[in-house]
């Protein structure tokens, strides 16, 4: 038999033309390959999001091979001897084993409770980054909804992730959120009920949640992630002013290769952080808590961080209880208030904004460029509003805990959160509203007048003033000030900004005498100046 | 090779024969971008080949991806070898777990600066523009989409024959509630079955006896159990009356100082308890009545008790009345007394609601 010879060189094209005969791929991955993307440091916030969620995923799958999500009473027996010999629920035993039996259990456990508050963090944190440039403006407001309706859903997903181990910690939680239940008014019981399968605490809801846990609330994540994804890509992404930039237009680098695999290295980073967090640093250490039982306690228990500002809310709260008298009497408890009322009004007022901001303004154009936060002072100042009352509340989550650290009266600690919460808010906007002001000033001041040398010149009469180094050549102005626009980016206000001073000393470990062998990077101008050409670099760069 | 060109593109440019020999690999991929309305404006390497630099740097990508190895190896050979079991003190199990997360880590993070090492320094720098096209949905097709979907719903025909759409609603409407039907039917729970909410395990049994206070091990209580000004929790004496099967009962037993008991039993006979203090002795539900945590940390000095989980505080000797934080309801009261042979027994349920509120509590 004769063997026919095969041209190795020949074999990737002749496969990738068998390939496009069939699917027809090439023309819609030459639009993938070269979708350009602008750069900036902030557009990398809403990544971690979505990295530490596949490491919820990988992580998340392991737990579930064994954790076993049942309440039957076993006696443990395993080898965390304090333990062995206690009653609880086969959910906490699990638990323990995956701790203390599993071999590398524990640091997965870490990890994927690491990840989980890593997770919200960056939402949280991408979606300040959102607010503050205006980038949910239209055409983006359907994309800030699925972000704000992703934060709650993860909210949920941490809740029922962090009850799973039935640890005395998690079943306070636990019962705190039955109350919750109980309080709405006029349905709170049979809920409860429905929830529970009957009295607090029953013997479904750890199966309940789990499946929820595992299957409901990652498909919806997974479902919402995918949208506001595709949405991105779509709309494509904003991008700061900049030369070269306008509404119409994306500035940046094309996907592949270069920002792919900045994209996969930042992935590894936050993977490999995570990791390293897990490793160290313990977190949630349910051996330590005890089975849950429902008469024990102990100070300082506090939830995960982004359920702290619902604690905080609710301690804070006065005990206004509201009766109704008809019949036998009716209650509207003081729990309602704060911890369910409150969050409705955050979840409406959060994923409403875009359409009051542009029904303020009466704007109905489309964006695609940023604002920067000192542009849009009363945006801005509302953020910080918001900020500084989630913050207070997030605080008085732990005010037992900051009371007892800094000797504080407990009862002075919740009184400074309840007049605080109403005093410090405002305060944030006006003192917000001020700053941006001021921004705003200097910035122009710089453009008509220069950047501030540090040199001061004695004039003949005596004066002294300072020289400043003036942004454009001079138009024929006596003065030597030339007029330059404000086109809402970063004006330089150092000399070394504008390329006039090299770094001072070169080398990280030694000092390096000798001039660099090219153009290294673009946070290091090079120490002489380039020649003039006409150029269009990204606005990073420019800074 | 720098590359600067004209950042618009010319109207009316002819686009590029690909097939032509002549053109180099560049030209080719700058005009498949020029097909996407993208315009490579910028194209710079950052480094010169066969410089120093670019052998620097690759020397620097090629030791991450090393380090990596060696750290994954090295996080094999902790998880295979080093000692993991659980034992007292301070064994080398606690080392297993930092060992995994720093080799683990240090590997991740070692593979991810080689790959940003390699993208951010060895690629070449670029500045592409790229149109975004929006508006670019002429007038004309929105029209004609508008137009296809008004004539699909006239072939319907619903506006000229309504009954179809009425009935098909008609018999919609019970399909979707049937699939809501098991999952509602299924989830419903009577929550007052056996007036649950309202009872403890502390009700008198069937034949009228009465419920003895036990500890969380099951043994009774008796008065010279708690000293003065000390509490113990106690716990219905019936079948699983220590455990969350009855996590609504428990209660905290306070043997009150001679002072603070006369206060505390006068503030019993204002709201006619006079009877449910024995001696120096005073039960209350443990469970708070804002959100169910135990309030369980009591201060002996002012008699206050604190629920550690939002601060609420009652005051024992005035009917463990809520005086401070979120709670709006003073703790419900177990009335207690001494049986035969010595030990507390309850002598009826809490007479009012144990537990966080809820909208029918009378």
């Amino acid at each position: 038999m004769k063997r026919r010879k095969i041209d190795m060189a020949a074999v990737p094209g002749n496969a990738a033309r068998g390939v496009d005969d069939r699917f027809q791929v090439a023309t819609p991955l030459r639009r993938l390959l070269n979708k350009v993307f602008p750069d900036h440091w902030s557009f990398l916030l809403g990544e971690i999001a979505l990295f530490s969620f596949v490491i919820l995923l990988l992580t998340g799958v392991f737990l579930t091979f064994f954790y076993e999500p049942a309440m039957t009473e076993v006696v443990y027996n395993g080898s965390y001897a304090p333990l062995r010999g206690t009653p609880m629920s086969a959910a906490y035993a699990s638990s323990l084993d995956i701790s203390f039996d599993v071999r590398g259990g524990l640091i997965m456990r870490q990890m994927h409770h690491w990840s989980a508050l890593l997770f919200m963090a960056a939402i949280v944190v991408h979606m300040l980054r959102v607010f503050f440039t205006g980038a949910f403006r239209k055409p983006r407001e359907t994309n800030w909804i699925i972000g704000s309706l992703l934060f709650w859903v993860g909210f949920l997903a941490g809740f029922t992730g962090y009850s799973l181990p039935d640890d005395g910690l998690s079943g306070t939680g636990l019962r705190i959120a039955s109350a919750i239940i109980l309080s709405i008014p006029v349905i709170g019981s049979w809920v409860s009920a429905a929830i529970f399968g009957g009295e607090f605490p029953g013997t479904i809801i750890i199966s309940r949640f789990f499946i929820a846990h595992v299957l409901l609330i990652p498909g919806l994540l997974v479902a919402l992630i995918s949208v506001h994804l595709g949405l991105v890509f779509k709309q494509k992404h904003t991008q700061w002013p900049g030369p070269g930039r306008t509404n119409e237009n994306v500035v940046g680098e094309r996907m592949f290769p270069r920002y792919a695999l900045k994209q996969g290295g930042f992935f590894m980073v936050v993977f490999g952080v995570v990791a390293l967090m897990s490793g160290l640093f313990q977190i949630n250490p349910i051996w330590l808590f005890g089975p849950y039982e429902a008469w024990v306690v102990s100070a300082a228990s506090q939830p995960d961080w982004y359920v702290m500002f619902l604690d905080g809310s609710t301690r804070l709260m006065p005990a206004w209880e509201i009766n109704i008298p008809i019949g036998d009497g009716y209650v509207i408890p003081p729990l309602f208030w704060p911890t369910v009322v409150l969050p409705g009004i955050l979840v409406a007022l959060s994923t409403l904004y875009p359409f009051l901001e542009a029904r303020h303004l009466k704007d109905r154009k489309s964006h695609n460029l940023l604002q920067r936060p000192r542009d849009v002072p009363a945006r801005t100042a509302v953020g910080a509003m918001a900020v500084s009352f989630y913050v207070i509340l997030t605080l008085s989550g732990a005010n037992d805990v900051i009371a007892d650290k800094f000797q504080i009266s407990l009862n002075a600690m919740t009184w400074a959160g309840r007049v605080g919460l109403l005093v410090v808010p405002p305060l944030a906007y006006y003192v917000t509203y001020r700053i941006c002001l001021g921004l705003q000033q200097h910035d122009r001041e710089v453009l008509a007048h220069g950047v501030e040398t540090g040199i001061i010149r004695r004039l003949p009469d005596g004066r002294f003033v300072e020289v400043h180094q003036p942004l454009s050549a001079s138009n024929g102005h006596a003065d030597g000030h030339g007029e330059l626009e404000y086109v809402g980016w970063v004006v330089p206000k150092k000399m070394n900004r504008l390329g006039a001073l090299g770094p001072a000393i070169r080398g990280f470990f030694y000092p390096i005498e000798k001039p660099a062998e090219a153009p290294v990077s673009p946070g290091h101008p090079p120490v002489e100046p380039r020649p003039e050409r006409e150029e269009i670099t990204s606005g990073e760069s420019r800074r | 090779m720098t590359t600067h060109t004209e950042h618009q593109t010319q109207p009316g440019r002819e686009p590029l024969d690909v097939q032509d020999p002549r053109l180099s690999q560049f030209d080719i991929v700058r005009e498949g971008a020029r097909r996407d309305d993208i315009e490579i404006v910028h194209y710079e390497p950052q480094v010169v080949p066969g410089s120093k630099a670019e052998r620097r740097l690759t020397r620097t990508v090629a030791l991450f991806f090393l380090l990596t190895g060696l750290a994954a190896t090295a996080f094999l050979v902790v998880y295979i070898w080093w000692p993991w079991q659980w034992e007292a003190g301070r064994g080398g199990d606690k080392w297993f777990t930092p060992l995994l997360g720093v080799t683990l880590g240090i590997s991740l993070l070692a593979v991810g600066f080689g790959i940003l090492t390699w993208g951010k320094k060895l690629l070449p720098k670029e500045v592409s523009i790229q149109d975004r096209h929006e508006g670019a949905v002429s007038e004309d097709d929105r029209t004609i989409t508008g137009q296809t979907m008004l004539y699909m719903a006239d072939e319907l025909g619903v506006k000229r024959r309504p009954l179809l759409g009425i009935s098909l609603l008609a018999g919609l409407a019970p399909v979707g509630a049937v699939a809501a039907a098991p999952l509602v039917g299924g989830l419903i729970e009577q929550p007052h079955k056996n007036n649950q909410m309202f009872t403890t395990g502390f009700a008198p049994a069937e034949g009228g006896g009465k419920i003895r206070l036990v500890r969380e091990d099951g043994r009774p209580v008796r008065p010279a159990d708690v000293s003065a000004g000390g509490q113990i929790t106690v716990f219905p004496g019936i079948d699983h009356g220590v455990s969350n099967l009855h996590a609504d009962s428990p209660a905290l037993l306070i043997h009150l100082r001679e002072s603070d008991a006369q206060d505390a039993r006068q503030a019993n006979e204002r709201i006619g308890h006079g009877d449910y203090m024995w001696g120096n002795y005073a039960a209350y539900s443990k469970i708070c009545t804002h959100a169910g945590c135990p309030a369980s940390l009591y201060e002996q000095q002012t008699n206050r008790l604190l629920c550690p989980c939002h601060q609420s505080q009652f005051l024992i000797t005035d009917n463990a009345k809520p005086i401070f934080g979120p709670a709006s309801r003073r703790l419900p009261q177990l009335p207690i007394e001494v049986d035969a042979e010595g030990y507390f027994v309850a002598t009826s349920d809490y007479t009012e609601t144990v537990g966080p509120d809820f909208w029918e509590r009378p």
